[in-house]
């Protein structure tokens, strides 16, 4: 597998960074040795292998549904960069 | 004053129970070893000179009153990832620099319960991504026993600060060897529990199905106390496991004798570093003395680990990661419009690994590529599984080295990432199977640097590799020695 430029650009863009050309360069030389290191997973046969995605056995851990407060509203903006009237503020979207 | 920073837990626990020694006098030396050392060394990002006092105080209150538990008032550091309700929190990381959590983490709320002392915050690499600590995007860390090299990460300010006598032990996290490989290069021991043992509950994600938080302590006895106080069932943290609680502190004296130990031959490859294979199999002779009987076993799928790895763990992150956008908390940049603001913090607030990792995992899971990337390492993960399951059917336990090399030096390899992701080949595995892995020191190089030796229990079985460690530790005292420091660096 060998990554170009461009597909460092795109998915720069899904990954909403913003890249200076020093790194879109820099990147794409690093990721393809990275990259080219693991195609090594292609020397395996992996057909019919079911994927591990998580190692724990329990699925859906549920809990009584019972009403309990939460962290109050005030502590969780005293961290946000900007807020009014009790809500995150952001630039203008519409 | 060196004598009472020598002390572990439990001796320290005793001293202050006899009235011999007092939790606030006590904090107060290790803030002042911190203010002596720690410019130097650079283990903490955040000192909580205020707050330790305070903890110190309602420490000493409790132990008047017959009130304590194991932990009241020992002086503990605390990795950067984790979240401590008022103190700051940043993960390394530029994007997080002024992040003050409105909650603890489950883990310090039981650190609190039992009267613990928290000293501070200690440095990371970014997003524990990294094995050196050079990824920090405030300042490196040195590794007490050479300052010219890296005490390893991403845990390396927790390794540095135990090695240094800046805290008593120390809380890290490990998602691919981030608290085995810097207590393997600090010469401190260091445990990951198995995954799902300890709840994750306020530990900031990375890669979820890997991350677990474990202790960093001086010995083994100081790991098992450590692991008691902060393991168990938590509704908040969905893959936190149900599981009965042992007691780790009495399974310690436990017989070891006729347990089996598998060496996987996979672990012992050409250029290798001789002091570390050395030290690895001078330590499986201690074993057998011991009474344990050392055979060889085969894991197969080794060599495909760093990849698997580091395949699933950037897919993770850039998941995880999707959440700093200069909105809820941490660094807001950008004048224009919503887009121009995702931009600008996530550029200026990243640092180059986090970059990188959050690159790889982005293109690993875009579409044309997740059957060839995320799938595949998915489904080698389930191989590297089953190695072990066969594994374990042959043996108790399984003895490796730690890291192949001794503590590198600063700048070796911070610009070569593939080599450095080669660095974490013998403790990824035991992350991707979810197994339960501690490191403690086997000897030192002809360098005089610490080595480290690994032992990997079946899953939720901590006790047996705790008693192994444990007893090793009555016959050998490597992890009596403690770096002399050399603030120079001349040594060596």
């Amino acid at each position: 597998m060998k990554i170009s430029i461009q597909q460092v650009e795109y998915v720069a863009r899904l990954a909403r960074l913003r890249l200076s050309p020093q790194e879109k360069e820099l990147f794409t030389g690093q990721l393809n040795a990275i990259l080219q290191y693991m195609d090594k997973l292609n020397e395996l046969d992996t057909s019919g292998v079911e994927p591990t995605f998580h190692v724990v056995s329990h699925v859906n851990a549920m809990r009584e549904d019972h009403c309990k407060g939460s962290t109050p509203r005030d502590e969780v903006l005293k961290n946000a960069p900007s807020s009014q009237e009790g809500f995150f503020k952001v630039p203008r979207v519409i | 004053m060196m004598d009472v920073l020598e002390l572990g837990i439990s001796e320290l626990k005793e001293a202050y129970w006899k009235g011999d020694l007092d939790p606030r006098e006590v904090t107060r030396l290790y803030l002042e070893r911190i203010q002596e050392v720690d410019e130097e060394i650079g283990a903490y990002i955040t000192v909580d000179h205020q707050g330790a006092l305070q903890e110190a105080e309602e420490a000493a209150r409790r132990i008047r009153e017959g009130e304590g538990s194991p932990l009241t008032g020992i002086p503990l550091a605390i990795k950067d990832n984790i979240c401590t309700k008022g103190l700051r929190t940043t993960c390394a990381s530029r994007i997080l620099y002024n992040f003050i959590p409105p909650y603890d983490a489950t883990v310090i709320e039981r650190l609190k319960e039992q009267g613990a002392v928290i000293l501070g915050k200690t440095n990371m690499d970014e997003f524990a991504m990294g094995s050196s600590t050079e990824n920090s995007g405030f300042k490196i860390t040195r590794n007490p026993w050479d300052m010219r090299r890296t005490p390893g990460g991403s845990s390396g300010g927790s390794a540095a600060a135990v090695a240094a006598r800046e805290c008593v032990a120390a809380l890290g996290s490990d998602t691919g060897g981030s608290i085995r490989q810097p207590a393997a290069f600090c010469g401190v021991v260091g445990l990951k529990p198995t995954y799902g043992r300890v709840s994750r509950y306020g530990l900031v994600a990375f890669a979820s199905s890997l991350d677990q938080i474990g202790p960093l302590a001086r010995n083994v006895r100081d790991c098992a106390l450590l692991l008691q106080a902060i393991s168990g069932h938590d509704p908040r943290d969905s893959t936190s496991a149900p599981v009965e609680l042992e007691d780790f502190l009495g399974c310690l004296e436990g017989e070891v004798e006729g347990l089996r130990i598998g060496v996987p031959k996979e672990y012992f490859v050409e250029g290798m570093d001789r002091d570390v294979e050395a030290r690895i199999w001078e330590a499986a002779g201690s074993l057998e003395q011991l009474g344990l009987k050392v055979e060889e076993i085969s894991l197969p799928h080794t060599e495909y680990a760093v990849a698997t790895y580091y395949i699933i763990c950037t897919s993770e992150a850039s998941s995880n990661l999707a959440r700093y956008d200069g909105v809820k908390y941490g660094l807001r940049e950008g004048s224009g419009d919503l887009m121009e603001m995702y931009l600008e913090t996530r550029s200026k607030g990243f640092g180059p690994e986090v970059k990188r990792r959050i690159m790889l995992g982005t293109f690993a899971l875009s579409a044309g590529y997740y059957d060839a990337y995320y799938r595949k390492a998915s489904q080698v993960r389930t191989l590297i599984k089953k190695d072990f399951e066969e594994a374990f059917r042959h043996c108790d336990l399984i003895l490796t080295p730690t890291s192949p090399t001794p503590a590198f030096r600063l700048g070796e390899k911070i610009d070569d990432p593939l080599q450095m992701y080669l660095s974490d080949i013998f403790t990824i595995p035991a992350n991707l199977a979810g197994l339960p892995a501690i490191s403690l020191p086997c000897g030192f190089s002809k360098e005089g640097l610490p080595i480290g030796m690994q032992l990997i229990g079946k899953a939720f079985d901590e006790a047996t590799i705790l008693k192994v460690a444990y007893a090793y530790q009555t016959i050998t005292d490597f992890h009596r020695r403690a770096p002399s420091l050399d603030p120079k660096g001349t040594q060596g």
